[in-house]
């Protein structure tokens, strides 16, 4: 049997934050509203309408643009691209065919083996969103409040050779336009979409095997196991010396296989001309500049300061998984040093949700709270079984880690007279005598037990190294 | 034929009730589809208890009816929106109301504006106002003879190849083209995004300026909208006019020859100089426009799909849906140039076609432009012919198309044109003169016309 390698690219689709849709005044935002209660007669597509630009939306893509690090056209045209569906009113899709606005470009995704992987970004076109079909036995019912939304979709070059790869990448550009702020990133919503093209060729080959396009994937994990399932199903396929054919294939989460949907031999001619309608965009260097002036920090900046930091990759990830907790432990890191900030930064791996589609675990991003916390369990004011504890009370409240850690009574007792006392009153109870009578025949373990069972006592307060210097003095 | 003045200062009602009568004693044009008779009236009665005020206070008009309006539907004269009651006005429509104008009716057209003879109108054709058996040309063949046949003073009419200088040329009226983004498009059926444009038709240069003047100005709904720039300009004498050579070939009717000649004449007299010109590129124009305008159309008229609004045809699948309604919807022409458009779109042809017409069209902007370095105005016919007879093109679609030759170079350059009326045939035909500007010239067009008006 031949070895296989595969390679992948991948086309995203981003939907852009704009408060107005890309040529209509209509709100963008159809979150929790209504069919068709967020359209406007361009996107309607009545008679004599015409589409007046969002600037915003230029502004986006520029952004979005320089988080890729691409070049950004200093003109840039949109073309119409036809076909017949109810989800578009128009009968042409607004695109940029000929002249996007995003040129050339690359990320950089980083792997779980701690490598990573470098993937060049062909362009990036804006174009508006279809509305949505709801299908049912014998009728279709249209709902055109995501009709005109501004999209942009970027297109890799194919440089990925590995589900895992495909998955970095997607994770990666996600975190790179939620950062940027020119999407909400709301996977569950389609606010970010994946098509994976994937093709298999003998190792070695220096010709690219057919593709097919898995379509309309909205996790980083559906990615990663679609590309799986086309390498097996495409390797199979060869192995059975048939052929693969280039064509595009749906998705099914609960079953984990793609299936074909339309073959290229039926694809539509969508007669692609220029949109009279629209002027020429022009965007100087100057304004680019400007609108980077303002991006916000991205992933790449944050690992590199924490690089001395000594965090472990996952560690990173959970943090990086939501923009809020980065910004924050970067504040605390700068304000109270790298201690600090590692010592927070555990926290929040073990505290909050490693997952990107999942909504954000804390409310509370003022630093001086979670400083504080860190310098009571240096200061062994706290254990660090009651830091977690108050940790996750100051997540989401507004009090201080001092005020939650004397209302949960967790505030370790360190004063000497206090703890001797306890200790006196184990070391005499009957059930701690055999664990003595151990102790005093050479075996140290059993001094945790004895530690133990002061901690018990003290309802966990008892500073625990205290604690074990004054029974050792005992006996 | 009536002026604006003989509406200004009097009851707007009875001026309302006056045009509305005229446009009942000549059912037989067929100029009219729909009178906006309620609405009118209600307009009428603002303008004369001072709540609307303005330059047209009280002077009646009829909108083509491939604007929107309110008051009647607004069906382009096409099958698949004979029942389309707009919910919103046009820009143009918006502004002449706000200086008082108020809209009586709606004129017939081409369906969709495509023809030059308004024969391509599901409601029947409409009769030229000199001569019943002959075409009122189009597409805005409405709006020139309710123009015409004094039923208004001033009418509005789009001009994407010749749509309303050549129906003005044929009953005797003017009609303005202006420059390409003069007058907002928004709230006007498309046809051609690249070449559409609103104008007027008007009894005296005068009251076209005044109407333009009107309309125009920049409209944060079309982009392509420019700012406003009509001002009234001043003819300085002696201007340097050039008479378009490939304009006057033998080609062109003897008697349409004959009243442009005799209008230069009156231009000489008036003291300025007429030399024949040449734009060898010319004879292509025909071919650029007939690849670029139906590509635009084929996209413009997508949405016509009977999903949304319009005429849906009872149909058992999708596809069935799609094909049965816009069948039943458009019109043989409007099929016709949807063929073509979407052929010249198609992979494989559409850099040899749409981009190569595109092409030449920059370089027959390049010839004008040049020209225009040495002349500040371009002349020659309207149409190569006066208006022809009802149905003697109709069998023949090249025919019909070749009597745009001399129209749409100025919509592919998107400069202005206005057709100003000459002399008639010895036949009694109306004839106009086409005058040609530099973008942005407009109103130096109505100037000069205005400066030799009633010379003959």
């Amino acid at each position: 049997m031949a070895e296989y390698e595969m390679t992948i690219g991948i086309e995203s689709h981003v939907q852009l934050a704009t408060v107005t849709k890309l040529f209509s005044p209509a709100d963008n935002d159809a979150r929790n509203k209504g069919p068709n209660s967020v359209v406007d007669p361009i996107d309607f597509g009545l008679p004599g309408m015409l589409p007046v630009l969002n600037m915003r939306a230029i502004e986006l893509a520029a952004i979005a643009g320089r988080a890729m690090n691409a070049k950004i056209a200093s003109i840039s045209r949109f073309d119409r691209k036809h076909y017949f569906y109810p989800d578009l009113p128009s009968g042409y899709q607004i695109t940029q065919m000929y002249h996007p606005t995003i040129l050339a470009g690359a990320v950089d995704a980083p792997l779980d083996d701690g490598g990573s992987v470098h993937v060049r970004i062909h362009h990036a076109h804006l174009e508006t969103d279809a509305g949505k079909l709801t299908h049912y036995s014998d009728y279709s019912l249209v709902d055109l409040n995501r009709a005109g939304t501004p999209l942009i979709e970027i297109v890799t070059e194919p440089d990925m050779h590995s589900p895992q790869e495909a998955k970095a990448f997607a994770a990666e550009l996600h975190k790179l336009m939620v950062y940027a702020g020119v999407t909400y990133g709301d996977l569950y919503h389609g606010n970010m979409r994946f098509d994976v093209n994937v093709s298999v060729a003998p190792v070695g080959s220096t010709e690219l095997g057919t593709r097919a396009e898995v379509k309309n994937l909205n996790s980083f994990r559906s990615v990663e196991r679609a590309a799986e399932y086309e390498f097996k199903r495409q390797v199979a396929l060869l192995e059975k010396g048939e052929r693969i054919v280039q064509e595009t294939r749906g998705w099914d989460d609960s079953t984990g296989r793609t299936s074909s949907q339309r073959s290229k031999e039926d694809a539509q001619d969508y007669r692609y001309m220029p949109d009279a309608d629209i002027p020429p965009i022009v965007l100087s260097e100057d304004e680019v500049e400007k609108l980077q002036a303002n991006m916000p920090l991205l992933p790449p900046y944050y690992r590199e300061k924490w690089a001395g930091l000594g965090l472990d990759k996952s560690v990173v990830d959970s943090i990086l998984a939501h923009q809020s907790y980065a910004v924050l432990i970067a504040s605390i890191q700068d304000n109270a040093g790298d201690d600090v900030a590692k010592r927070v930064a555990h926290w929040f791996a073990s505290g909050v949700s490693t997952d990107e589609e999942t909504a954000e675990v804390a409310s509370n991003f003022v630093p001086e709270g979670y400083v504080e916390l860190a310098q009571m369990v240096e200061a062994n004011e706290l254990s660090s079984t009651a830091a977690k504890e108050v940790f996750n009370e100051l997540l989401t409240g507004d009090k201080t880690p001092r005020e939650i850690a004397e209302a949960k009574n967790l505030l370790q007792v360190s004063d000497e007279g206090a703890i001797a006392s306890i200790v006196d009153e184990v070391l005499a109870d009957p059930a701690s005598a055999k664990a003595v009578a151990d102790f005093a025949a050479g075996n140290e373990k059993v001094i945790g037990f004895l530690v133990g069972q002061i901690m018990k006592k003290s309802q966990g307060k008892a500073n625990p190294a205290l604690a074990q210097k004054l029974i050792r003095e005992r006996l | 034929m009536t002026t604006i003045d003989e509406y200004l200062g009097t009851s707007a009602v009875a001026n309302v009730k006056r045009a509305i009568q005229a446009a009942k004693d000549k059912p037989e044009y067929n100029a009219l589809l729909a009178l906006c008779e309620e609405r009118a009236l209600e307009q009428a009665s603002k303008v004369d208890s001072g709540e609307i005020k303005g330059r047209l206070a009280g002077v009646p008009f009829v909108a083509k009816d491939n604007f929107l309006t309110f008051g009647a539907p607004t069906t382009a004269a096409s099958h698949i929106l004979k029942d389309f009651n707009a919910p919103l006005q046009a820009t143009a429509i918006e502004k002449l109301e706000a200086e008082g104008a108020i809209c009586i009716g709606k004129a017939n057209l081409d369906a969709f504006a495509h023809g030059g003879s308004t024969e391509n109108s599901v409601f029947g054709p409409t009769l030229n106002a000199v001569d019943k058996d002959r075409v009122a040309g189009g597409s805005s063949g409405g709006s020139a003879v309710a123009t015409a046949l004094g039923i208004v003073p001033f009418a509005t009419g789009t001009d994407t190849g010749g749509s309303i200088r050549q129906p003005a040329s044929f009953n005797g009226v003017y009609g303005v083209k202006p420059t390409y983004g003069t007058v907002s498009r928004f709230g006007v059926v498309a046809m051609a995004s690249s070449t559409d444009t609103i104008g007027c038709f008007a009894t005296s240069a005068s009251d076209a300026q005044l109407v333009m003047d009107v309309m125009a100005g920049r409209d944060a709904r079309d982009m392509t909208s420019l700012p406003d720039f009509f001002e009234i300009a001043d003819v300085k004498s002696g201007q340097k006019i050039g008479i378009i050579k490939e304009f006057m070939t033998d080609d062109v009717d003897a008697g349409v020859k004959q009243s442009v000649i005799q209008y230069v004449d009156r231009l000489k007299s008036a003291g300025h100089t007429v030399e024949e010109v040449s734009l060898p590129i010319l004879k292509y124009a025909l071919a650029m426009y007939y690849v670029i305008v139906p590509a635009e159309i084929s996209s413009n008229l997508a949405r016509y799909d009977g999903v949304r609004y319009g005429k849906r045809a009872d149909a058992g699948t999708l596809s069935d849906l799609y094909g049965k309604s816009r069948n039943d919807g458009f019109v043989s022409e409007n099929k016709r140039r949807i063929m073509i458009g979407s052929y010249v779109l198609s992979s494989g042809y559409f850099d040899a076609y749409y981009m190569q017409a595109q092409k030449a069209r920059t370089l027959l902007i390049n010839a004008f432009n040049e020209l225009f370095n040495t002349y500040d105005v371009l002349l020659g016919p309207v149409s190569p012919t006066p208006a022809f007879k009802l149905g003697e093109n109709t069998s023949d679609p090249i025919k019909m198309y070749l009597a745009d030759m001399m129209t749409v170079a100025p919509s592919l350059t998107g400069m202005p044109a206005i057709s100003v009326p000459a002399r008639a045939t010895d036949e009694g035909l109306p004839v106009g003169v086409q005058l040609i500007g530099q973008r942005r010239h407009d109103a130096q067009l109505l100037a000069l016309a205005k400066s030799v008006e009633g010379a003959a």
